[in-house]
């Protein structure tokens, strides 16, 4: 229904014209930033690290520590701690099966053990400063729509404000202070993750790559931020997407030997440290097998305690497919808006992957106000968030009822969690939704008329 | 999908429940209420039956001879007990030692919060005393617990008496494949909490008690035992828990199974079976016997000893012998008969009870209504917060439902930040109903001629009314935010959050949420400024607590008048703050720290300006 989005590089006249909007943006934007908006951004730093500092204080710290919406078999920190002590012992940390951490993550946890809550609560606060950068950037383009699509085009003085609601957005965010005070190390990935988003919209395409190897090296899963990756470095440098082209495939090539190549540095050096290739099977083994079915907010769980055994082999691949498969269809869809893409892949890793927590959750809530002109477009947006505030308050109740009181089972918790995963789904894909009906308006106006004159409605179908 | 996408459809649905929203959420109010009601009519209701394997088609066969004897040792024990003045430790410890069984005693103390004037209590000493018979027949990884309270005055000395008895007959038998605890426990539900700790190595509510020295397997079922006569027309069968939780309903169909076969009249609330359903008194018998256990499940505390079992996920419940003028009676020695084949049966488990129901609503002893059947009562009443918070949502204008959707810019956004102040207000006076009595009752002691307990719940009822002034004060603070457009944000958070709260304590405890939601509904769905305060007061939670005080008064057929309902009143707060410092019950932080507030920002509303 879809199908006349303007191409970007056909409608835009000139680049320099596109280029001197961003810099007007840009420009505005750290002044901005530097007059006004730094007293409240440091206001909201400092509550938000007292919050944490007070919850790491408390008698809720070993409570949440202990939740299984917070941590997972990947990234608790009882775990790290245990693989740690292994390393001290001269053991191999892999020894058991307990740790499943990447080898840099504990040495670098090697040298800051000490310095654990700083660590985690300096990660959360860089994150947002690193999504901060991300959003001045994201440009308009001018006066190339009809009249009437106007009041659809944000004002630089709305964008301003951006940067300072995703700080709000992440920092104050339920999730992510959960996922901080259990001191889990998904935090850590979330800022490598928010690190790669940052050098990719600089447009230094050797951090990208850099950077995407590290998180893919993480938890494999950020495979799939590498299409996104390459579009926007390519329309940053006005390469075409087209196969015909030499300069296309001069620079995909480069792209992605700077990509494998960094990874190749990182397992090798991995290999080195621990002197064993016993992490590939402990670390991505356990990623892509799924042994531990701990319960948790994913679909994994509940679904493979209930298999015979011999259709395992078989569902696994079907649900891990499910992770990398929307790439296709989402980067051909998609392929002149490559941040948003990014925000979708980001947002179906944290629905779909093999063991997530609301750690991931909230780093992809940490976008939605970047989309805040979407707004207007969405549908379903009472309802799903109804849902995902009842399903978060569900999932205590449900699980002292299956667990201590024994009065519950397994289906009432794992009934919450598809539920949960079902309004996830749905807000992405109304944020989806609204984000090609906004692009539509803005090719075909605001008010469309159908060939007798009447109004039209879009209907999605 | 099609609701969701098609944007027609869509308004046709919106428009529906917008142009009729008032007209059906009265109607899902009486539903609500009619479905609640409908639940104690025995058509509607399923036959208890049961469902282990283990305890059902092996029927056992009950030998116990020796309930004279029992009843002797009883007044034994009781005279010990006079001589000492408390527990008797060394005669039960001698006695149970030359009944074979292994025996330890434990000893506690505890100091309450407040003086309990009912019980007449403050700073409690006491002995556990036990004995496990362990068992010749497997591994001793599990146990079976049977406990006997040792209480003041002359009651439950036949209980100590018949356990004593039923202890050497169980020695002399071969077939026991789990370890047997028999436990004589002081100051009833603390003695109980400090052996269940001790035996779990935990500690939720800081008491002080001697560790156990000797342990059986992990406990899978529990019976306590009352029995204050020699000879019991009835035997009522006591179910309701810490937090209203239940034990599976399994252990009810055994109980009742053997009261069948042995031929005892068995009751539940104490109220007998009767058969005719079909007529009003019929009906209204069951309704009674239903709402009985609706309400002792609401309240949440333990209403026998063996409430605080269920908390570690055992199986128990207590058994209460009941004389009345009835000609019909039953000896010692039958009840012995009833519980060594409640015993059999119990041993003869392979895994826990899990098979039955654990959510169940009993309007009679063969009779059930579960889950499945009760929830929809709840859900009835709570679609009416989500109807009415959707209303709202749509008059916000955030949908725009007039014309296609989008395409109208949306009216400034909900402003949800100058709500903070409201709702940390409302929470704060929250915060300060849950610490403030017990913490102040030294300082209201010495200013004002009353006991330490009065001024617990004085003090409590004084912030609780203090509160409703809130709303005049804080507008004075607050300015800029009288506007129409404000306390329908105002009421859309409060309704999502009263819809949040009740769902989750119906979950928990489906008697509670019930109660609350029956009163909180109706004021949360239809309150707008005008609305009078008068209603709004007389459905709060804590005239709420005040009718299900005379509510229940009048179902036990005790009625009593306003004043010593009143007193009744401030008896079960005292007792509502106690059973949440001693054993951990959720009602009082719940309705202190969550109902209220909630209640305060729908006060809130009334007087908007």
């Amino acid at each position: 229904k879809f199908s006349h989005l303007k191409s970007y590089f056909e409608s835009t006249d000139s680049p320099e014209h596109f280029l001197q909007n961003t810099k007007y943006n840009a420009g505005d934007a750290d002044v901005f930033l530097s007059t006004k908006m730094a007293a409240p951004l440091t206001l909201l730093f400092i509550v938000a690290i007292t919050i944490r500092a007070v919850l790491f204080r408390s008698s809720l710290a070993d409570l949440i520590t202990e939740r299984v919406e917070v941590v997972s078999p990947l990234n608790a920190w009882k775990r790290v701690v245990e693989g740690l002590a292994l390393l001290d012992l001269g053991v191999s940390p892999y020894a058991g099966d307990v740790f499943h951490e990447t080898p840099l993550m504990i040495y670098f946890f090697h040298f800051v053990i000490d310095y654990a809550e700083i660590v985690f609560m300096v990660s959360a606060v860089c994150i947002v400063f690193l999504l901060q950068f991300r959003k001045q950037k994201y440009a308009l383009e001018g006066d190339r729509y009809p009249l009437d699509c106007l009041e659809l085009i944000r004002t630089p003085r709305e964008m301003l404000y951006i940067p300072l609601k995703v700080a709000m957005f992440y920092l104050l965010n339920p999730f992510t202070i959960l996922s901080c005070v259990a001191k889990s190390t998904c935090g850590l990935n979330n800022a490598v993750i928010a690190l790669f988003i940052l050098s990719t919209i600089k447009g230094s395409a050797l951090m990208s790559a850099i950077f995407l190897a590290l998180a893919t090296y993480q938890s494999i899963y950020p495979l799939t931020l590498f299409a996104p990756a390459l579009l926007y470095l390519l329309q940053r440098l006005y390469i075409p997407v087209n196969w015909r082209r030499p300069s296309f495939w001069l620079f995909t090539t480069q792209y992605v030997f700077m990509y494998l190549g960094s990874l190749a540095v990182m397992v090798c050096l991995s290999f080195f440290l621990l002197n064993s290739w016993d992490f590939l099977t402990s670390v991505y083994g356990f990623i892509l097998s799924v042994p531990d079915l701990t319960p948790n907010i994913g679909l994994f769980w509940y679904f493979f305690a209930e298999m015979f055994e011999h259709f395992r082999l078989f569902f696994i691949c079907v649900f891990q497919i499910n992770v990398f498969f929307y790439t296709i269809p989402l980067s051909i869809k998609l392929k002149e808006h490559p941040v948003f893409l990014i925000f979708m892949q980001i947002a179906i890793i944290s629905i779909f992957k093999s063991y997530p927590t609301v750690g991931d959750i909230a780093l992809y809530m940490a976008f939605l106000p970047a989309w805040n002109h979407l707004y207007r477009f969405l549908r379903n947006i009472f309802l799903v968030s109804v849902v995902l505030l009842a399903c978060s308050a569900l999932f205590p109740v449900l699980w002292h009822l299956w667990i201590y009181a024994g009065s519950a089972n397994s289906n009432f918790y794992y009934a919450i969690t598809l539920l949960f995963n079902v309004a996830q789904i749905l807000l992405v894909s109304d944020y989806f939704y609204a984000y090609l009906r906004r692009e539509h308006h803005l090719t075909h106006g605001l008010y469309l008329k159908r060939k007798d004159g009447s109004e039209a409605t879009l209907v999605l179908k | 999908m099609g609701l969701l996408s098609d944007p027609n459809r869509r308004r046709a649905l919106t428009n529906l429940l917008t142009r009729l929203n008032a007209p059906i959420c009265v109607v899902c109010y009486l539903a609500g209420v009619m479905w609640f009601m409908g639940l104690a009519f025995e058509p509607f209701t399923l036959r208890t039956y049961m469902s282990e394997n283990a305890m059902g088609s092996t029927m056992v066969e009950e030998h116990f001879p020796a309930g004279e004897r029992a009843l002797a040792t009883g007044r034994e024990f009781a005279a010990h007990k006079k001589k000492v003045g408390g527990m008797p430790v060394n005669w039960l410890v001698k006695t149970m030692e030359s009944r074979g069984l292994e025996v330890f005693t434990q000893s506690f103390t505890r100091k309450l919060p407040f003086p309990d004037e009912n019980k007449e209590r403050y700073l409690v000493r006491g002995t556990n005393v036990y004995g496990i018979l362990r068992a010749p027949r497997a591994s001793r990884t599990e146990a079976l617990v049977l406990t006997a309270p040792c209480s003041q005055g002359n009651a439950n000395n036949q209980a100590v008496g018949l356990l004593l008895g039923l202890a050497q007959y169980f020695r002399s038998q071969v077939y026991w494949a789990k370890d047997i605890i028999f436990l004589v426990n002081e100051h009833d539900l603390i003695g109980m909490q400090a052996w269940l700790e001790g035996y779990h190595h935990t500690n939720t509510t800081g008491g002080d008690w001697s560790p156990l020295h000797g342990r059986g397997g992990s406990i899978q079922a529990s019976l306590s035992l009352e029995l204050s006569s020699d000879v019991i027309t009835s035997l009522d069968l006591v179910l309701e828990g810490l937090n209203g939780q239940l034990p599976n309903l399994d252990l009810a169909n055994l109980f009742h199974a053997f009261c069948q076969k042995i031929g005892v009249l068995c009751t539940i609330q104490g109220k007998l079976q009767r058969n005719d359903w079909e007529s009003t008194s019929g009906y209204s018998h069951s309704a009674q016997t239903m709402m009985l256990m609706v309400l002792k499940q609401a309240s949440g505390r333990p209403w026998g000893d063996h409430g605080l079992f269920l908390r570690y996920h055992i199986e128990a419940a207590t058994i209460r012998g009941i004389n009345s003028f009835r000609q019909y009676k039953t000896d010692t020695t039958t009840i012995g008969r009833l519980l060594e084949g409640m015993y059999r049966k119990l041993n003869n488990l392979l895994e826990r009870l899990h098979q039955s129901y654990f959510f169940y609503l009993m309007p009679s002893l063969t009779r059930f209504v579960s889950i499945g059947y009760y929830m929809p009562a709840f859900g009835l009443l709570a679609v009416i917060l989500l109807l009415r918070a959707l209303d709202l949502w749509v008059q916000l204008g955030a949908s725009a439902p007039g014309t296609e959707d989008g395409l109208a810019e949306r009216e400034q956004d909900p402003r949800f930040l100058p709500l903070l102040n409201k709702l940390v207000i409302s929470h704060m006076t929250g915060v300060a109903l849950y610490c403030l009595p017990v913490m102040s009752q030294e300082m209201a002691v010495q200013h004002f001629p009353v006991s330490e307990t009065e001024a617990v719940v004085l003090t409590a009822i004084a912030i609780y009314t203090a509160g409703l002034a809130l709303p005049h004060n804080t507008h004075r603070l607050l300015q800029g935010e009288g506007t129409e457009h404000g306390w329908r944000v105002l009421k859309l958070v409060a309704l999502l959050y009263l819809a949040v709260l009740l769902g989750c304590t119906a979950l928990i405890n489906f008697s509670l949420g019930f109660i609350l939601a029956l009163s909180l509904v109706p004021i949360a769905a239809f309150i707008t400024p005008p609305l009078s305060a008068a209603i709004m007061v007389l459905l709060s939670p804590g005239c709420t607590l005040l009718y299900c005080v005379l509510i229940f008064q009048e179902l036990q057929e005790t009625p009593v008048s306003l004043q010593d309902g009143w007193m009744l009143f401030l008896s079960v707060i005292s007792q509502g703050i106690l059973d949440h410092s001693l054993y951990g019950s959720l009602v009082y932080p719940l309705l202190a720290l969550l109902i209220y507030p909630c209640w305060l920002l729908l006060w809130n509303i009334l007087f908007w300006k």
